[in-house]
């Protein structure tokens, strides 16, 4: 698969107190997942091709997609179709990589959001949004135990979202 | 369209805005977190402020604004680099906003926005604070929620 059509949009870093393996381990386990990634499991095949989804505490199918780089405990890479939004699911799929770089004492975590089509920066406001809070959960829950108390995301999030779908319904009629 | 590249980073973290007001602020407290280097200022707008290593004086700039515990913008010159020190200031910003106030059993929640902005193009300085915000700031999250500094050498992020 070439990766080259992906380009990088959204980048996060984050240095976390923990091991590369703790790491790998919460970002491939949906008991884990679901303490730091707004209550959603994740469910991933470990090899290139391998199905990798992403679901609601209801039960409501979030994201679908496939693994393209499965390098335990340093690199995981996933396509990503937003499932959840009917106004989402007909764009081109988008590529999250994990890259895990060991520093000793500390793990470096970086989160890149890589898409296959120009995007408005208003279709980037989501990730923009949400990848803060998943990241910044999933470093307080290796390093403390516990996520970070819960606060209401969507209340603030919702104009933002509503402008997404707009968006993404106007870029899939025109093709 | 301008072409100057502009960083943004946001945290949240387990604590008040005016205890992160604090960490930001306090040189014994700075010194924990950011590479050992103490900020130095009356934080009055208009002062002048340094950020103080063991050996030299890293950075100065001027306070723009600084409204406890909600935003704090100051401008941002390096100095202790040759090519770095002839760029003109850029500026960063602070913004903290309550996302859990902490009157219930669950504990308070901030969150940190960190813009910094008005680089030249070509600037060598927006790839260096590229690097280093992430680690100075993560280091400023574990402090804050776990008492304890995180274990980041400055040679490390560079990598």
């Amino acid at each position: 698969m070439n990766l080259d059509q992906y380009k990088p949009r959204t980048v996060y870093v984050t240095y976390i107190a923990t091991s590369p393996e703790k790491v790998w381990h919460a970002i491939t386990t949906g008991d884990v997942t679901k303490q730091f990634f707004f209550g959603r499991r994740v469910e991933i095949e470990l090899q290139p091709g391998g199905a990798f989804r992403f679901w609601q505490p209801d039960g409501t199918l979030d994201v679908e997609g496939k693994v393209v780089v499965c390098d335990a405990p340093r690199q995981l890479a996933v396509t990503w179709r937003v499932m959840c939004h009917e106004e989402m699911r007909k764009l081109p799929d988008c590529l999250v990589t994990y890259q895990i770089d060991d520093l000793g004492k500390v793990v470096r975590l970086t989160m890149t959001e890589a898409h296959q089509i120009e995007l408005p920066e208003k279709m980037l406001e989501g990730g923009r949004r949400g990848w803060p809070v998943i990241l910044n959960n999933l470093k307080t829950l290796l390093e403390t135990g516990s996520p970070l108390p819960p606060f209401d995301f969507m209340s603030d999030a919702k104009p933002a979202l509503d402008e997404m779908k707009e968006t993404a319904r106007k870029l899939t009629s025109d093709t | 369209m301008s072409t100057s590249p502009k960083f943004v980073y946001v945290t949240l973290i387990a604590t008040t805005p005016e205890k992160l007001w604090k960490a930001l602020t306090d040189a014994d407290f700075t010194s924990q977190y950011f590479f050992g280097t103490r900020l130095e200022s009356d934080w009055g707008v208009g002062s002048r402020y340094v950020f103080r290593t063991p050996d030299c004086i890293t950075n100065e700039g001027t306070i723009l604004r600084a409204e406890p515990p909600r935003f704090l913008s100051y401008t941002f010159h390096h100095i202790s680099d040759e090519e770095m020190r002839k760029e003109p200031p850029s500026r960063v910003t602070f913004e903290i906003e309550s996302l859990v106030d902490g009157s219930d059993l669950s504990g308070p929640v901030v969150r940190l926005t960190v813009t910094h902005e008005d680089f030249p193009p070509e600037s060598k300085v927006f790839p260096a604070i590229s690097k280093g915000w992430p680690s100075i700031l993560s280091g400023l999250k574990t402090l804050l929620e776990t008492g304890k500094p995180l274990d980041v050498q400055k040679k490390a992020i560079r990598a």
